[in-house]
């Protein structure tokens, strides 16, 4: 049976969870875990993503996110259930609770896998290298401990009957410790991790001003402004508006590349993009020949034309 | 205080990786090696800690002999000391790793315990996501991942996490570890000074046994690229009738 | 995205400095239908132009590269890529002062300006470098910096202004197909372009390139390292690229060049490292780009103490930025340009940014008219024999003079890897006689021996007191010029280029080919030049009739690879003329002195006197009991023959006429006689140092005094030259006073030292060539030192004062033969008797 920890910030839930629902249901039955009774109104979709069961543990030291409580209660409920598998979906929280779970049991712990292989020993398929490498895996453990990496498989639903929920009441002590403290809220809910659209410059931008543009047409969808390694060195723009490698990944419905000739590190920061149009002088750039569209010419002259165009369909 | 860094020796990232033919490494000899981004941003952090509080930063690998070479890089930045866990040419697992590590600091802290001991938050190669947590817990020090500003208080350490939308706060209790991320500091450079005294620099060995954990690889292998046609636009009309059809007006 | 055309007039491959100069040049030329391929983007596309430090010191002792990196200057000038902040090289050392002097002396020939500095004149050009770990320097102001890159840009925009050129960017060479040994067509992934022409102007990559094509391009890319140190706040506040000079810490090998606010530090310091064309990364493979591979730090970090001891200021500041970069190192040093021996497959290989665009214009114009206006003899890819474009010898050779980038190279010097390569049969009996072997065309050839030492006294010859002038030279050589005099010498010349030409059209194709008639009587042989098709200087060697369709031309071992070439390229189609190398088939020796006949003759019974045998004629004889083929003939002035025999015959012919010589004061004679000291006292010209294509032979004193009916190449220019007075005529000088400044006796080296008036004034003719020294070395027999140098008529005069100056010091001289006249028995009755 499979234990799938369903990811969420104080009730709303990371969609991406739904990612890895759809590669714990082609390993067995699967069961869910929300963590603190904040995400208890989620339990009930979870049928439609072919959730039987939820477990909704509830703890005062899970009123809000701390790793320690939730991979403790999640290790805990694991053996509860006899579950075979715990499965998580491959983020920032993800990854760091079902870590602190491995060094609970001190188990094995498979980050980022791409595909499943259950038998005696289980083989997986994982990322590495921000996706640019696949690594086929062995492990050997009586429980496994699994991510699913961001991107890699898509959701969707089978139309399951209403999952059953159960409460679960962990027994916490001192995993209270690393638990946030305090939050900090940007003005805009819209980030560049899960903006639809992503208006991004490189080197063909120029410099810092000439990023407006660039601004003003994200603006036209409630999008955002990324930008490549290149824009970053030179000071045009903060290094937490990078997408690349070593900066952001995005998966934007729509990846407007602005002058960025589309080196491979960048490149591995946005090809989740589900398209992605291409603005630059050089039709022969990296960037245009991969793009889905590509309009050859000067950024400075087509973006400006673009908002008009946008402007005038709108009235 | 006493910070201790680990970091890892990984080909510089950045270019196509190519896979060896036997499926087991990459091709490395045109890449060179580095310190895994968010590490050396780890290490920047630990310096600069050191400058406001003072103190010393170690800086400790698990790796090939050539990781020396960013062991020195880590000191010609700032570090004052260093420790190498020789490890052979092949990456341990995990487990093994992790193990090894918390053998070397326990040996270390001879004389007192690090108040502060940074990792980065994964690998740029292997990306597991899990020595740094596994060594914490065996060291039974509080660990959060994914760390974008540290603050040192009166026996603890406020740690601030990015998150989608906005920023959470952590408070541990000092001594802790924590997973930096790349952002959280801008590395510097060495100066040609400091290149020249980390060549002078003493790097420590620390011989640990090997204990295989339960994940092995079997075979590395590139995706399969995506080929796809671009269509080209002619101008901005057509650019905006694409966004309509994808349903973003 | 253009589409490839499926033919084209010519394809350059590469859009570095050189295709982009290529493109430009070929178009000024008249070309159409040019089509340039790169694997890279533009205007990157990732070779060794893309990382060059761009820097072009402009003097060099060099006379072609001189040449071509001042017209590449030019060029950057008018495209308007290029500024000027000057350049110093730094003396550390003693020895490198004097190297110091002798650049002065080089930028004199040149006429470049540049001057010595103080160590206080340096730092107050360089403010922040610490001039008291140096002893001087050498300014020269025109020291520039241009912007390859924009230059390559702006060349392909003027070809396609002109509607010549197709640019195919992002496109990788497939294969180069050839078909009866002429290139036929280019194959790319986007496409097949038929042509006739194809230049490989790929840097780092053009063996692989040439490769597809069967052609070897001998070079290896090898690392140059280099790091960005800053910021430095005294460079920011120049507000500039680049505000202060660029100074070369030669002593150390490297440079420190400003790139706006920070300092670029060059090192050719560090060990070879050498990487293979089909392992360099494409593109996406490399962090940076394929030939900027990440610094090994550890080959650099010895260097560091170095740049931090004479610009303290870096110690302070941050690396930035690093690189291994790759560049093309060849065995010699030099450039690999003209045509391949796949005909219509070109190199234009191993060029650096000083020179490119020089060199792109002088490849066109090679391609164009069938020869450049700078001579290319030195950068000739013909110039390599096979042996020479191996991997291992590429590999050793450029490990060898990687370090001598910035070091102190002799211009006697002689290389320690890959020797014992071509070795003659004379060879052991040369070691037993303590011959020190030089090498000629990779042939091991006793340039004296040490056997002979007890001769330096009996004929009183003086030492050099400066090391600088008796290196890579022995007073035996002198010694044994005298001891040849006076009775005998035997030299081995085992190092000629021999080539048998027969078939039922060798006597037309050979009068096509040489200025003299060469349609004479079986057993002649005629001394003539080849000339290019501008009427300068091919070569020269001596061709000998054997039979009616069978002709025979022995050339210099330095000059066979060139040769060879050139012959070959103007074979007829017909098959008419068969062309046999017999270089590896034959040994020689030669016999001269009072006495040759009298050896000889002891050891052969065939007649050799006089009238049996004249001089200028071949003869098959038997010497005891080889088979041996003499040819009266002599380089040094005396009475003999150049004896050939088959290589397994040569020990047991050498051994013969050793012992009959003994009694005879027969003396083993090396090629600092042959080829110098001999020579010079006859005023015989050498190709490549007397013998270029900037010259006419009659300016070098080599016109016969009839024109022969038939045509051949370079006939029209040579009659033109014949009808007109000549502007500037061979010399032979004699040095009239060694003594230096310092009061010691100094002998200049031959190295294009300037030949200057009494007012210190450059002699340059009607044409801007130059007066300057080609050949200089001891004249024994008539006790003087002798210098060979062109000079216009008006200085042409015997008896005319003038100076050289040599380690920019000024010696006097004086015209002592104007034409070709030997100051040695000029009458040749020594020979002719």
């Amino acid at each position: 049976m499979i234990l799938a920890i369903v990811e969420h910030d104080r009730g709303t839930l990371n969609e991406l969870t739904l990612q890895a629902l759809a590669v714990a249901r082609d390993l067995g039955d699967v069961e869910a875990v929300i963590l603190g009774s904040a995400g208890a109104g989620l339990a009930e979709e979870l049928g439609a993503h072919g959730v039987s069961k939820v477990h909704v543990a509830d703890h005062e030291l899970l009123a809000d996110y701390g790793p320690d409580a939730w991979a403790e209660t999640t290790r805990q409920l694991a053996d509860a259930i006899g579950a075979e598998v715990v499965l998580a979906i491959g983020s920032d929280r993800g990854n760091e609770v079902m870590a602190h779970i491995a060094a609970r049991l001190d188990a094995p712990m498979v980050a980022n896998v791409i595909s499943v292989t259950p038998g005696e020993d289980w083989g997986v398929v994982r990322v590495r290298w921000g996706g640019s490498l696949h690594e086929e895996a062995l492990v050997v453990a009586p429980l496994k401990l699994l991510t699913v990496a961001p991107h890699a498989l898509a959701a969707s639903e089978v139309g399951g009957p209403q999952a059953e929920v159960v409460p679960f009441m962990p027994s916490l002590s001192d995993e209270g410790v690393t638990r946030v403290i305090d939050r900090a809220t940007l003005a805009e809910g819209i980030t560049l991790a899960t903006a639809p659209i992503v208006v991004s410059g490189g080197r063909g931008v120029g410099s810092a001003e000439n990023f407006s543009i660039l601004e003003e047409l994200a603006d036209q969808f409630g999008g955002v402004v990324g930008c490549s390694r290149v824009a970053t060195n030179n000071g045009w723009r903060p290094h937490s508006d990078q997408v690349g490698q070593t900066g952001t990944r995005v998966a934007p419905d729509l990846y407007i590349a602005c002058g960025i000739s589309g080196a491979i590190q960048h490149w591995v920061g946005m090809m989740a993009s589900k398209k992605v149009m291409a603005i630059n002088t050089d039709a022969e750039a990296p960037m245009v020949t991969k793009a889905d569209y590509a309009l050859v010419g000067n950024l400075h002259e087509i973006v400006p034309a673009i908002i008009e165009e946008i402007r005038n369909r709108r009235g | 205080m006493r910070i201790l860094v680990c970091i890892k020796r990984v080909p510089a990232p950045g270019a196509r990786i190519v896979v060896e033919p036997d499926g087991q490494t990459i091709d490395t000899a045109n890449l060179g090696f580095t310190i895994s981004p968010h590490e050396e941003c780890a290490v920047e952090a630990a310096v600069q800690l050191v400058e406001q509080h003072g103190g010393n930063v170690t800086v400790m690998t698990l790796g090939p002999e050539g990781a020396e070479e960013q062991l020195r890089h880590a000191v010609s930045v700032g570090a004052t000391d260093a420790i190498l866990i020789p490890a052979g040419e092949r990456d341990w697992d995990p487990q093994a790793t992790a193990r090894a590590l918390t053998d070397a600091i326990g040996d270390a802290e001879s004389d007192g315990a690090f108040d502060l001991i940074l990792f980065g938050n994964e690998s740029a190669d292997s990306g597991g996501y899990q020595v740094g947590v596994r060594v914490s817990r065996a060291l039974g020090r509080p660990m959060v991942n994914g760390i974008k500003g540290i603050e040192i208080g009166k026996g603890v350490v406020t740690l601030r996490r990015e998150t989608d939308g906005g920023s959470e706060l952590y408070e541990l209790p000092l001594p802790a570890v924590v997973g930096v991320k790349e952002g959280i500091t801008l590395p510097r450079y060495p100066t040609l000074r400091g290149r020249l005294a980390s060549k002078k620099a003493d790097v420590r060995t620390f011989e640990a046994g090997e204990q295989p954990g339960g994940q092995s690889m079997v075979a590395l292998a590139n995706p399969p690229e995506q080929v796809k046609q671009t269509v080209m636009l002619t101008d901005a009309a057509a650019a905006v009738d694409v966004m309509e059809e994808l349903g973003l007006l | 995205m253009s589409d490839l055309p499926g033919g084209a007039n010519v394809v350059v491959i590469g859009a570095g400095i050189v295709g982009n100069g290529l493109v430009w040049h070929l178009a000024e030329l008249g070309w159409k239908d040019i089509v340039q391929i790169d694997k890279g983007p533009l205007p990157n596309p990732g070779g060794s132009t893309g990382h060059a430090s761009n820097f072009i010191f402009p003097v060099d002792h060099n006379k072609e590269m001189a040449a071509l990196t001042l017209d590449s200057q030019a060029q950057y000038e008018e495209m308007g890529v290029q500024v000027t902040p000057g350049g110093i090289e730094v003396a550390r050392t003693p020895a490198r002062l004097e190297e110091l002097a002798r650049r002065m002396t080089s930028a004199k020939s040149w006429g470049i300006d540049s001057r010595l500095v103080s160590p206080a004149e340096v730092s107050e050009l360089v403010p922040f470098l610490d001039d008291s770990v140096i002893l001087g320097g050498w300014y020269t102001p025109s020291v520039s910096v241009v912007d390859s890159l924009q230059a390559g840009t702006i060349m392909r925009e003027r070809a396609q202004a002109k509607e010549a050129l197709t640019v195919a960017s992002n496109t990788e060479v497939l294969d180069v197909e050839v078909a009866a040994d002429r290139v036929v067509a280019v194959v790319t992934d986007k496409g097949r372009i038929e042509t006739d022409h194809v230049v490989v102007a790929c840097g780092v990559w053009s063996p692989r390139i040439a490769h597809m094509a069967g052609v070897t391009i001998p070079l290896v890319p090898a690392v140059h390292q280099m790091i960005d140190v800053g910021p430095l706040p005294e460079l920011q506040a120049t507000g500039n690229e680049i505000g202060f000079p660029i100074v070369r810490d030669m002593d150390t090998f490297m440079y420190e060049r400003q790139t706006a606010g920070s300092m670029e530090v060059g090192s050719y310091a560090h060990r070879p490292i050498f990487h293979r064309p089909d392992d360099i990364p494409s593109l996406d493979e490399s962090l940076l780009s394929p030939t900027e591979l990440p610094l090994t730090m550890d080959d650099f970090d010895p260097q560091l103490a170095d740049a931090i001891e004479l610009m303290p200021f870096l110690g302070e500041a941050e690396m930035r930025y690093g690189i291994n970069g790759l560049l093309s190192l060849t065995p010699d040093a030099m450039p690999l340009l003209g045509e391949t021996e796949v005909r219509g497959l070109w190199s234009a290989a191993a060029v650096w940014i000083k020179e490119g665009p020089g060199i792109a214009k002088m490849i066109a114009e090679w391609m164009t008219d069938g020869y450049p206006e700078i001579d290319p003899h030195s950068s000739d890819i013909a110039r390599f024999y096979p042996y020479q474009r191996t991997d291992k010898h590429v590999r050793d050779r450029c490990s060898e003079h990687f370090n001598k980038t910035y070091g102190i190279v002799h211009p006697r010097e002689q290389w320690e890897t890959s020797r014992l390569a071509r070795v003659g049969p004379f060879y052991p009996r040369s070691v037993e006689l303590g011959a020190v072997f030089f090498e000629a065309g990779g042939w091991e050839r006793p340039h004296w021996y040490e056997a002979n030492a007890h001769l330096v006294e009996k004929y009183g010859v003086e030492d050099r007191p400066h090391e600088w002038d008796a290196r890579w030279w022995s007073p035996i050589q002198n010694a044994e010029h005298l001891a040849m005099r006076d009775g005998v010498g035997m030299v081995d010349v085992t190092a000629f280029a021999i080539f048998d030409f027969t078939g039922p059209g060798v006597v037309d194709y050979i009068d096509t080919m040489a200025v003299n008639q060469c349609d004479v009587a079986v057993g002649r042989a005629v001394y003539t030049p080849l000339l290019t098709h501008d009427g300068g200087f091919k070569s020269d060697l001596t061709i000998m009739r054997l039979g009616r369709h069978h002709y025979r031309v022995v050339t210099g071992g330095f000059d066979g690879g060139r040769d060879s070439h050139w012959f070959k390229i103007n074979l007829p189609d017909d098959g008419s003329v068969h062309m046999e190398d017999k270089t590896s088939a034959i040994t020689t020796v030669g016999v001269w002195g009072p006495n040759a006949r009298d050896l000889v003759s002891r050891v052969t019974e065939d007649d050799i006197g006089h009238e049996a045998f004249p001089y200028g004629t071949v003869k098959f004889v038997t010497i005891g009991e080889i088979p041996a083929m003499m040819f009266r003939i002599s380089y040094v002035g005396d009475l003999g023959w150049e004896i050939y025999t088959d290589m397994e015959h040569g020990l047991k012919l050498w051994d013969t006429l050793w012992e009959a010589g003994q009694d005879l004061g027969v003396t083993a004679v090396g090629a600092g006689v042959y080829g110098t000291t001999g020579r010079l006292e006859k005023g015989y010209r050498l190709m490549g140092a007397e013998l270029e294509s900037e010259y006419t032979p009659v300016e070098a004193g080599l016109a016969r005094p009839k024109v022969k009916s038939a045509d051949f190449i370079g006939k029209a220019a040579y009659l033109a030259a014949r009808a007109s007075e000549p502007e500037a005529i061979m010399c032979t000088l004699t040095m009239e006073d060694h003594t230096s400044a310092a009061g010691i006796k100094r002998f200049p080296t031959g190295g294009n030292e300037p030949i200057l008036t009494l007012d210190g004034e450059r002699i340059v003719d009607s044409q801007g060539r130059v007066s300057r020294v080609t050949s200089a070395g001891a004249g024994p027999s008539v006790g003087k030192f002798l210098l060979l140098g062109y000079l216009p008529p008006s200085h042409a005069v015997e008896g005319t004062e003038l100076q050289i100056m040599y380690m920019n010091e000024l010696y006097p001289v004086k015209v002592a033969v104007a034409g070709s006249t030997p100051l040695f028995d000029p009458q040749d009755s020594r020979m002719k008797q």
